[in-house]
């Protein structure tokens, strides 16, 4: 009962390492990344749905057109303005890369922030590199 | 409350009521509201009730007559070329007639026969066992008959190869893509652990165009619709003597070959 200040000043020592964490990196949390769009992109003012649309559900509309196009070989995208897209990731200049060509600022630079590795080029081709 | 014969009747008489509200209620709720993404196949998609190949072998002489229509096939496919055996990817290949159609073969079977290199590829067989032994539905049997494989699903397991009696499937033991000379930008190529097999180029049907072999084939590969009788490839099974491969199996292979 006598080691109070032992005990208090040990569990200071333990709750300052318990957060070093945060207050080591603390003002220094890397801004957000705002992901670079080709001049084809821009040109093309919307993507195949809006803009906030895809940023949340790009991936679930990649799972419908793939399995749409293996199982079904549905291949075209009809939005809701009744636009048509060619349903593909990478083949062909009206396929998702052939617009956002610039993977390495588009796709990988919220993908790297997030800490996603999606698998999608283990078998895709890359679009050519830095072709603007 | 005393249970009596009237308040049960009461109680179910409201029930039912209850539980017929629904459908209406749903019809009224899809009426107003607007129409989202459609989904739909290509216009020019060339489509068919059961697609079936045949390959007139009388119309190659050696195996430098095949070459050119392997070539195409594994080009626009990305095939790797493994210098292992054991490690060799193929969809489309030559094999001896002693191999491919082993029941037909005998000791006195005709020179041209005997030494001649034949196709083969996958069958997409009517009954086909690597689809039932595919655990994950990787491997699966299109309406039309083509049995395809959505690589994305594929885990590696090579239950399908061991079900296969054709052995038309090949795993990536490899990464494959230091094995590919030329890339064709316009199809994935596969990764390490991954069944692969002919798709009897479903991606090309799909824009309107005919599976690759049979146009690098001067006309020697005819592919049509089994189920329409006035197709080309029907004339060709009318008028031919065609063989199949292992067809006491039931697996009902699609590809027909004249010898």
């Amino acid at each position: 009962m006598n080691d109070k200040n032992i005990i208090i000043t040990g569990l200071i020592i333990f709750f300052v390492f318990l957060t070093f964490p945060f207050w080591y990196n603390m003002g220094k949390a890397s801004p957000v990344p705002e992901p670079k769009l080709t001049d084809k992109a821009k040109a093309a003012k919307e993507c195949v749905e809006p803009k906030e649309y895809m940023k949340v559900e790009h991936m679930q509309i990649l799972d419908i057109w793939r399995d749409g196009v293996v199982r079904e070989a549905n291949r075209v995208y009809i939005n809701e303005k009744g636009k048509k897209f060619n349903m593909s990731l990478s083949t062909g200049d009206d396929s998702c890369t052939g617009c956002h060509s610039n993977k390495a600022d588009f796709c990988d630079k919220c993908h790297d922030y997030t800490s996603v590795t999606p698998y999608c080029w283990d078998c895709h081709i890359e679009p050519p590199k830095e072709k603007k | 409350m005393e249970n009596s014969r009237r308040s049960f009747l009461k109680l179910a008489g409201i029930s039912a009521l209850g539980l017929g509200t629904k459908p209406v209620l749903n019809a009224f709720a899809s009426s107003g509201e607007k129409h989202g993404p459609e989904i739909f196949p290509n216009q020019e998609a060339l489509t068919a009730k059961r697609w079936a190949m045949v390959i007139d072998t009388r119309k190659f002489e050696s195996e430098e007559d095949l070459e050119p229509i392997i070539a195409a096939c594994h080009k626009i496919h990305n095939v790797p070329k493994l210098k292992e055996k054991r490690h060799k990817i193929d969809w489309l290949w030559t094999d001896d007639f002693k191999h491919v159609f082993t029941y037909q073969e005998h000791e006195f079977v005709n020179d041209r026969v005997k030494h001649l290199p034949f196709l083969v590829l996958c069958n997409h067989c009517e009954k086909p066992a690597c689809v039932r032994a595919c655990p994950t539905k990787a491997t699966f049997q299109r309406d039309d008959g083509i049995v395809l494989m959505d690589f994305h699903r594929c885990i590696g397991c090579r239950f399908c190869m061991a079900a296969c009696p054709y052995g038309s499937r090949s795993f990536n033991f490899r990464d494959p893509r230091p094995f590919i000379s030329e890339e064709d930008k316009n199809f994935p190529t596969r990764m390490k652990g991954v069944v692969e097999k002919c798709n009897f180029c479903a991606e090309r049907l799909a824009v309107g165009k005919m599976p690759a072999c049979v146009e690098a084939s001067n006309g020697a590969i005819v592919v049509g619709d089994l189920h329409d009788p006035e197709s080309e490839i029907r004339e060709l099974l009318k008028n031919n003597y065609t063989i199949r491969r292992k067809p006491s199996l039931g697996a009902g292979p699609a590809i027909y070959y004249i010898v």
